[in-house]
């Protein structure tokens, strides 16, 4: 639980018991004047404990554990891919930002016969969305009453990414453990009846454990986390064994409440869910709360999707999601076809780009770099003024790729229609729509 | 080891209920109504509090088969675009709440064309309707005026209002007995604001649904999401002006992508066509009822199906 700047300063050698730590006491070497504004500053995460050369060992231990996470990262690994998830501190994205994306996982089982083939595709799955590259994260492999080393061993073949080994039987486990080596797989999962043994087994692998009760008994699923930690592993993954919509967007919520609200630490894990088939389902884990997702199918056509939608979702609020600026093509225009200006904004430029591609007319569109602020947001900052659209105009050598001169600025921005002519000699600056969800019909008037 | 208690919150608000529709014994023609709102938690939250009605799914119909719409959307309803009166019942057989009319901007949009098509469409569903205008504030009005004067009675939703224009329509509502939709773009302030002219103009919150806007998955969608959730937290924590039912349009907006449209020219890694493009649209509509959307717009069957079996299995308890 995060300390207040007086319980930290009852910990800083001002308040010490011992002469010859009380001895520095207002040293002034931290920086601050007095011991109690660094532990103001320290409260409010604005210094560093190690700024201070005099504190007790055992108050450092206190204040470090004081700082440790709500919710654990807990870190996968294999072949150079790394899988980080947990460390949330918000209920909802507005509230600051959702920082590690849910690892999305395809379900294999070890009596599969195609379950290298499976494993080999989703490792070679990536799709372009603005700029990034998206993929899943791993693959897990069930014990079904095949051969589990062997299939282990093959998906750790075909597919770079992290495992998540589901097995209950610990010699099971083991010999999954022992296939995976060299790779950080998550071992799923420990129970109420298995959990010695299980634990025993991820301490010595040094890898993460799920452990599950059953029902979204959460009294039960705090004593057998707290069991599995004290038998010496730190990283730990929850399954309250619900399965569903409407028990899993409650459980999930009130897991998540417990960690951020409550400071409950014996829940202060990621959740790990499974949602079949079904993409619905998958979203919702994303947007509510889980660590890890597992899908039975791999399919392009869902993936995608589901893909984007964790993308969005966990798109930082604080920081609007800027494109490229540059030149734009849609729907392949030649020299003849509109040009259009408009800002960097992500959404301003998604409606825009969005409108003309759906008008299946071709044109170029200039988007000027604004400082990702929306068109009359930036004009009123002074981002998108006459000076700055002209400048893109130029640096970007749009001119050459035309057979006209006439730009097409938003509707918005018409007062800098005076202006831009004397920026631009020789343009003709024509005056769009003010909305883009307007811009095909104009397009069509003015150049149809 | 103690229990773990349930961390509950305790909200002090609740979102107004709303009824689309109205039947014989109210002065209408409908053959049911559909109340929704009234939650007095996040979405879903049974533990915490009560989720009285499910979300509504209204299908879009258009007055004229749409020009430049999905094949794969087009198909899907087959001839039955052809005609708006055969669209509208199509669209109650397969299973919505609403139905949505959109009229278009054509040559033959007149006051007297939008009375007839709304009397097909009365007569051809028994379901509450919204209608919305082409989107021109001057056509929005003429059309408007004359569905609210010709549907006297039947309890429409009528739209868009925006801030720029919403007084003839809020004036034709309170006339006829209607209700608005009340459109603002993705912002908490703005969404309240517009609620605020409305309700001065006289026409009671129990009569405005609030329509925050939203982008399409991978088009804006977070922005929605959020604006939505702190529109519902705001409802939740006692703020009037922010408790009504929300209606987004994520058929509408999800059918706009390249995603949903583009068959060919696009990477093998986007997948088969029909797939990823209803995988678009049901993953839009989703998101945004679980951040509190309570009539959500659809345009294809097989999404209406998929959203509400998922409604369904939240409106459960288990």
């Amino acid at each position: 639980m995060a300390l207040s700047g007086l319980q930290i300063y009852k910990l800083l050698p001002a308040s010490s018991k011992n002469p010859e730590v009380k001895k520095h006491a207002n040293c002034k070497e931290c920086g601050f004047p007095t011991c109690l504004a660094f532990a103001m500053k320290l409260a409010q995460k604005q210094a560093e404990l190690s700024q201070c050369p005099y504190v007790e060992e055992e108050s450092k231990t206190q204040l470090e554990a004081s700082a440790a996470p709500p919710i654990r990262l807990v870190t996968l690994s294999a072949d150079g891919r790394k899988l980080e998830v947990g460390n949330e501190t918000v209920l909802f994205r507005h509230e600051k930002t959702f920082y590690h994306q849910p690892g999305l996982f395809v379900r294999v089982k070890d009596a599969q016969p195609d379950a290298a083939e499976v494993a080999k595709a989703v490792g070679e799955y990536s799709v372009e969305y603005v700029g990034m590259d998206l993929t899943l994260d791993g693959v897990a492999i069930e014990a079904a009453g095949g051969d589990f080393a062997a299939t282990v061993a093959a998906v750790k073949a075909a597919c770079p990414f992290p495992l998540i080994l589901m097995t209950e039987d610990p010699a099971t486990a083991e010999a999954g453990l022992k296939a995976a080596q060299g790779t950080r797989p998550l071992l799923y999962a420990a129970t109420p009846d298995n959990w010695e043994a299980m634990a025993k087994l991820a301490a010595q692998y040094e890898v993460p454990l799920a452990v599950r009760v059953e029902g979204g008994d959460l009294t039960a699923l705090a004593a057998l986390a707290e069991q599995v930690k004290e038998a010496g592993v730190e990283d730990i993954v929850l399954d309250p064994g619900v399965r569903g919509y409407s028990r899993s967007l409650a459980v999930f919520t009130q897991l998540r409440r417990l960690a951020l609200k409550k400071n409950e630490r014996k829940v202060g894990y990621p959740l790990i869910a499974f949602a079949g088939d079904d993409p619905i389902l998958a979203g919702q884990h994303i947007a509510k709360y889980a660590g890890f997702v597992v899908l039975d199918r791999f399919s392009p056509g869902t993936v995608y999707p589901l893909l984007v939608m964790r993308a969005n979702i966990f798109t930082d609020p604080q920081k609007p999601i800027q494109v490229q600026p540059g030149i734009y093509e849609i729907n392949n225009p030649g020299p003849g076809d509109p040009l259009m200006v408009t800002t960097n904004f992500s959404i301003t430029y998604f409606a825009v780009a969005n409108e003309v591609e759906s008008s299946g007319m071709p044109g170029w569109l200039l988007v000027a770099d604004a400082e990702g602020m929306s068109v009359l947001t930036a004009w009123a900052a002074g981002k998108f003024d006459a000076e700055r659209i002209a400048k893109s105009v130029n640096s970007t050598g749009v001119a050459e790729k035309l057979s006209h001169h006439r730009l097409i600025i938003p509707g918005h921005v018409a007062v800098l229609m005076g202006e831009l002519e004397e920026e631009l000699p020789g343009w003709e600056i024509n005056v769009g729509p003010r909305e883009a969800v307007d811009l095909p019909n104009y397009l069509k008037m003015q150049w149809g | 080891m103690p229990a773990i208690e349930i961390p509950k919150e305790k909200w002090s608000g609740r979102v107004r209920e709303i009824t689309l529709g109205a039947t014989a014994a109210d002065g209408g023609t409908r053959a049911k109504t559909v109340t929704v709102g009234g939650e007095t938690t996040l979405p879903f939250l049974h533990f915490e509090g009560e989720i009285p009605h499910p979300p509504a799914i209204a299908i879009e119909v258009q007055d004229r088969k749409p020009t430049g719409w999905s094949p794969v959307l087009l198909d899907a309803w087959g001839d039955a675009t052809e005609d708006v009166a055969a669209w509208a019942k199509a669209a109650e057989e397969a299973g919505a709440d609403v139905v949505l009319l959109q009229f278009g901007a054509h040559d033959d949009l007149t006051p007297e064309y939008a009375r007839q098509t709304l009397r097909r469409v009365l007569g051809a569903t028994g379901l509450p309707l919204i209608v919305f205008g082409p989107g021109q504030a001057e056509l929005d009005n003429e059309i408007l005026v004359a569905v609210a004067e010709e549907g006297k009675g039947e309890n429409l939703v009528l739209g868009v209002c925006e801030d720029k224009n919403y007084r003839t329509i809020v004036a034709a509502a309170l006339a006829h007995g209607h209700m608005v939709d009340a459109r603002t773009a993705m912002d908490v302030n703005l969404a309240k604001q517009l609620n605020i002219l409305i309700s001065d103009m006289g026409l009671p919150l129990e009569r405005i649904v609030m329509d925050p806007t939203t982008g399409a998955l991978g088009y804006g969608i977070e922005y929605g999401y959020s604006v939505m959730e702190r529109l519902r937290l705001a409802a939740l924590q006692g703020d009037s002006m922010t408790q009504l039912p929300m209606l987004v349009t994520p058929g509408e907006e999800a059918w706009r992508t390249k995603e949903a449209r583009a068959g060919e020219g696009v990477p093998e890694a986007w997948g088969d066509w029909a797939e990823r493009a209803i995988n678009w649209e049901v993953l839009t509509a989703s998101t945004l009822i679980e951040s509190g959307a309570d009539i959500v717009v659809l345009r294809h069957p097989e999404s209406l199906n998929r959203v509400r079996e998922m409604i369904n299995a939240l409106m459960s308890k288990e």
